[in-house]
């Protein structure tokens, strides 16, 4: 990463009738002539003039102000930033993917189709579900889609009463979003001191007004909970279902199934345990799975296959059929396509024992991580770990440095921040998820960071409360930000900052 | 490394999972393939789908992507940040989104807008949500019969399970009918109308007073529409909307079989703390430089979990990124250019099509801009002349129904494709299926 701010504004680049670019003529015009002047925009958009080496720099220049998993080690705990493999975007811009339109006729995309079956079903093999739809855009998309799923099957049962989720008070802070979006009100329950579901207050909280209760598992402490089977039966007894979010499913792969542990719906992040690049912030993808019984709640369109006289064709479903309870349409068509290509791509590239062994070393990475730092920071959860693992801060926090000012050190030396503040369960959260695409030397390297910082703070703890102080910019106004929100260029050319 | 854990194995990390609980058996899954298998398999796959010269639109339209665009959202540091949670070593990221929220602000005529949102049918959704949330007691929302059946389907899914109801006001003639929109406001408890422009049709509708109907009634006004139109055509802000909210994909983004596309949304800055998704602020960093940050955070669900205006967390930033890029190249002339060889194209094609006398427009006295709908006057049916251009490697367009079709051209289709794709029309109209006989010339 380049430590000098580049920090220019395209709009700032800006000369008068420069141009990027070069467009076909058919030989037919006249095109707009014939529309009326108030259907017309009355002036052109203020957008930028520039030449094309004058867009490649700038956004070149831009990059390299940008730190992703190709720059170095990210090990931002629940979001598994595992290595993108190069032969997945290749994959994603075959031209006989990328030009197809969603409306061509079935015969014509029998590929397209058959990668997004290839991948369903394999998703439903690891997950231990029945089916997988692929149309959720996002983890967030997929959780509302799985909720919607629940809904559907309780109204298709004339079950109405079923309003609320329950999830745990550790859970992303999408679950209780996505509940809220769904139409369900959330009921928190809380966590033992290790992390786990407390059992004994989920008990009364069951009822005819649950409709789901919603887990990770392992959970975000990275703790496994061993107490599903038993969880399920309680929850299923009420008449409730299982939703699994999937975000942490990286370490189960090829050890144990969401279906066989209980759960009744699941969604998985594509671009988490699935290895597509997460864009700085998308186009992700989030599949949702159901167990048998189910289907039929999925989302518009699915995807079938069919055997004709030896051959299998795969055909859309639009849910005619299937009555009144179908859930409908989320989503334009088949969800994040693309994505999807790069997903099955991966699955293959490891394959059986690749996609076990990734979930293993994961997990071995993680402790490997804490073994080597619970001396120096504090272990609130003492056990051993999946993914991921959560300090609470230093161990020795009389200096008064915090976990932010370790994070924001930690750029310093070069290492992405871990995830910070979540969960919300310890007033220091530093969560760590180093994935398994990291070597030995990686995580050396990254230990021995997270050494000097503790020392640092107790030797110049005024450094590590600085920090950063090597990047390219330095902490930022986030009140001024907020308090006088400048959105646009527009906005920007009124004020100071100009 | 396992030692430094004090364990002797792989399997000891899971001694936690319950056996019963364990994976007794290997996944039913392939072994590892190698990169050359891997590549080998897709290009195979990949012979199976038969790609077509493209004249469907109905909201995914296939428009010219400049090589520049694709050569950076390639570029790693790009693809594989995350969500700019750290400012200091995100700056790439950030700024993208700020100009990316400049130029959508531009397109849209409206002040403000957000990071991204995943596409233009859920867009659609979240601004119906937006509507209801800011009305706070009203749950009832309009949608014209002219707004795309896909977002509409989307709409009404949302909807449902978020206990609004959404009422249709109905078309006449191909456009929204204005006075039972009007009506339909009287009852006094509608939250937003949403209202698509070109319409589904490709007709550019009049919406001349619309917006003090609405906001007579206290009610926010959502319009939709293609971003790249927007390039030319009157915008939300003009006609009023409070919010835009729809598919960026035109901005010459891939067809790809549906995604990954760009929902954008953007609105008047008075409503700025119900915009869902993130934004992205300018401010000063410890030094006093100018740099960029995420903001407004308090409204997003990692902070107000069940309280947040929506749950949307990641979702298309490359996208964004993929449009800013698009928009800086093409500029405003650009995409005025992009515009009229693309109604140029597609007046051209109507007015062949009806000299033919095989088609109609059917709605003749309406205004478009590069999309029209064509009845089908001859005996054979559509269907087959579909049939017949999908085995010349040409997608003719959308059936609306047995005899109709929604037909669009962009700055991708040349003159010689557009006549052979009259020249087919021509020759289906007099002849049978079995006899119509196709010289290999005349296939795309």
């Amino acid at each position: 990463m380049n430590r000098k701010y580049y920090g220019k504004v395209i709009f700032e680049l800006s000369r008068h009738g420069r141009r990027g670019y070069s467009l076909p003529k058919n030989g037919c015009d006249g095109g707009l002539d014939g529309i009326p002047e108030q259907l017309m925009r009355s002036s052109d958009p203020v957008l930028p003039e520039v030449d094309e080496p004058t867009v490649v720099r700038h956004y070149n220049n831009m990059s390299t102000n940008n730190f992703g998993v190709d720059t170095g080690f990210y090990p931002l705990g629940s979001c598994t930033m595992k290595y993108n493999p190069k032969i997945n975007e290749e994959i994603s811009s075959l031209p006989a993917f990328t030009s197809l339109h969603p409306f061509q006729p079935s015969a014509t995309v029998q590929g397209a189709l058959e990668a997004y079956y290839m991948l369903q079903s394999k998703l439903s093999e690891i997950g231990g579900m029945a089916e997988f739809t692929l149309n959720p855009y996002a983890g967030a998309h997929g959780e509302l889609t799985g909720l919607m799923v629940i809904r559907a099957y309780h109204e298709s049962r004339g079950d109405m009463a079923r309003t609320k989720v329950i999830v745990p008070d550790s859970a992303h802070g999408t679950n209780p979003a996505s509940a809220a979006v769904a139409g369900l009100k959330v009921v928190e329950v809380k966590s033992l001191p290790d992390g786990t579901v407390d059992i004994d207050a989920l008990r009364p909280l069951l009822d005819e007004t649950v409709a789901a209760v919603m887990m990770t598992n392992p959970n975000t402490v990275g703790i496994f909970e061993h107490s599903i089977p038993e969880i399920a039966e309680m929850v299923h007894a009420c008449g409730a279902l299982m939703y699994y979010d999937g975000a942490n499913l990286n370490p189960m792969l090829g050890v144990a199934r969401p279906g066989d542990m209980g759960f009744d719906v699941m969604h998985i992040n594509l671009h988490k345990t699935f290895s597509t690049p997460h864009g700085g912030g998308g186009p992700g993808s989030g599949p949702v799975g159901v167990r048998d019984g189910l289907q039929q709640f999925l989302p518009n369109p699915r995807v079938v296959k069919r055997n004709v006289s030896g051959d299998s064709t795969f055909e859309l479903d639009f849910g005619t059929e299937k009555g009144p309870h179908a859930l409908g349409r989320i989503s334009a068509w088949l969800g994040n396509f693309a994505v999807e290509l790069r997903a099955l791509a991966y699955i293959l590239s490891l394959g059986r024992d690749g996609l076990k062994m990734a979930g293993a070393l994961a997990t071995l990475n993680a402790n490997y991580v804490k073994e080597s730092l619970r001396d120096l920071y504090e272990l609130p959860i003492d056990r051993v770990c999946k993914h991921e693992f959560v300090f609470d801060g230093l161990a020795d926090k009389s200096s008064g440095v915090t976990t932010l000012n370790i994070a924001k050190r930690l750029l310093d030396h070069g290492f992405h921040a871990p995830t910070i503040y979540f969960p919300l369960l310890f007033h220091e959260s530093l969560m760590i998820e180093p994935t398994e695409t990291e070597s030995k030397e990686t995580l050396d390297d990254f230990i021995a960071v997270m050494r000097d910082i503790a020392r640092e703070a107790v030797e110049s703890p005024e450094t590590v409360k600085n920090a950063p102080l090597e990047t390219p910019v330095r902490k930022p106004d986030d009140t001024a930000a907020a308090l006088n929100p400048i959105v646009t260029f527009t906005e920007l050319q009124n004020t100071a900052m100009a | 490394m396992l030692d430094c854990c004090g364990m002797h194995s792989l399997e000891e990390l899971y001694s936690d999972v319950p056996d019963s609980l364990k994976l007794k058996r290997d996944y039913d899954i392939e072994p590892q393939m190698s990169e050359k298998e891997v590549r080998d398999f897709f290009e195979e796959l990949a012979l199976r789908n038969q790609p077509l010269t493209c004249f469907a639109g109905a909201g995914f339209y296939d428009h010219y992507a400049p090589s520049v665009v694709q050569s950076i959202i390639s570029r790693s540091e790009f693809l594989t940040a995350y969500t700019p949670y750290q400012p200091e070593i995100s700056q790439g990221t950030l700024q993208y989104i700020f100009e990316y929220q400049t130029m959508m602000s531009q397109l849209t005529g409206l002040e403000v807008s957000n990071a991204s949102m995943y596409d233009g049918t859920t867009a659609v959704a979240e601004a119906m949500m937006m509507a209801v949330a800011n009305a706070r007691k009203k749950n009832r929302v309009l949608a014209s019969a002219t707004l795309n059946p896909i977002y509409r389907e989307v709409v009404d899914t949302y909807a449902h399970y978020h206990g609004i109801v959404v009422d249709t006001i109905p078309e006449t003639d191909g456009v929204t009918d204005l006075e039972a929109m009007a009506e339909m406001l009287g009852s006094g408890d509608v939250a937003g109308v949403i209202l698509p422009t070109p319409n589904y049709y490709g007709i550019l509708e009049d919406y001349t007073g619309v917006a003090d109907t609405v906001h007579a009634a206290k009610a926010l006004l959502i319009m939709t529409a293609p971003a790249s139109a927007l390039g030319v055509i009157r915008t939300p802000g003009e006609w009023g909307a409070d919010i835009a909210a729809g598919e960026a994909q035109s901005l010459g983004m891939p067809l790809n079989f549906g995604g990954p596309y760009l929902g954008y949304m953007c609105c008047k800055k008075s409503l700025i703390r119900k915009l869902p998704g993130r934004i992205v602020g300018a401010t000063t960093d410890a030094d006093g430089q100018r740099v960029f940050v995420l903001t407004l955070q308090a409204r997003e669900q990692h902070i107000r979990r069940d309280k947040a205006t929506s749950n949307i967390c990641s979702n298309q930033g490359l996208m964004a990124l993929y449009a800013s890029v698009y928009l800086s190249l093409m500029g405003a002339a650009g995409l005025r250019e992009v515009n009229e060889i693309s109604a140029s194209g597609a007046h051209y094609l109507a007015r062949r099509l009806e000299e033919t006398g095989a088609f109609e427009l059917k709605y003749p006295n309406r205004p478009f801009l590069n999309e029209f709908v064509v009845k089908f006057k001859g005996e054979v049916k559509l269907a087959d002349f579909m049939d017949v251009c999908t085995a010349c490697g040409c997608l003719p367009g959308v059936m609306l129904s047995e005899n109709e079709l929604l037909v669009c051209v962009t700055e991708m289709r040349t003159k010689a494709e557009i006549d052979r794709y009259v020249w087919r029309a021509e020759t289906f109209s007099k002849a049978t299926v079995p006899s119509f006989n196709n010289p290999k010339n005349i296939n795309d």
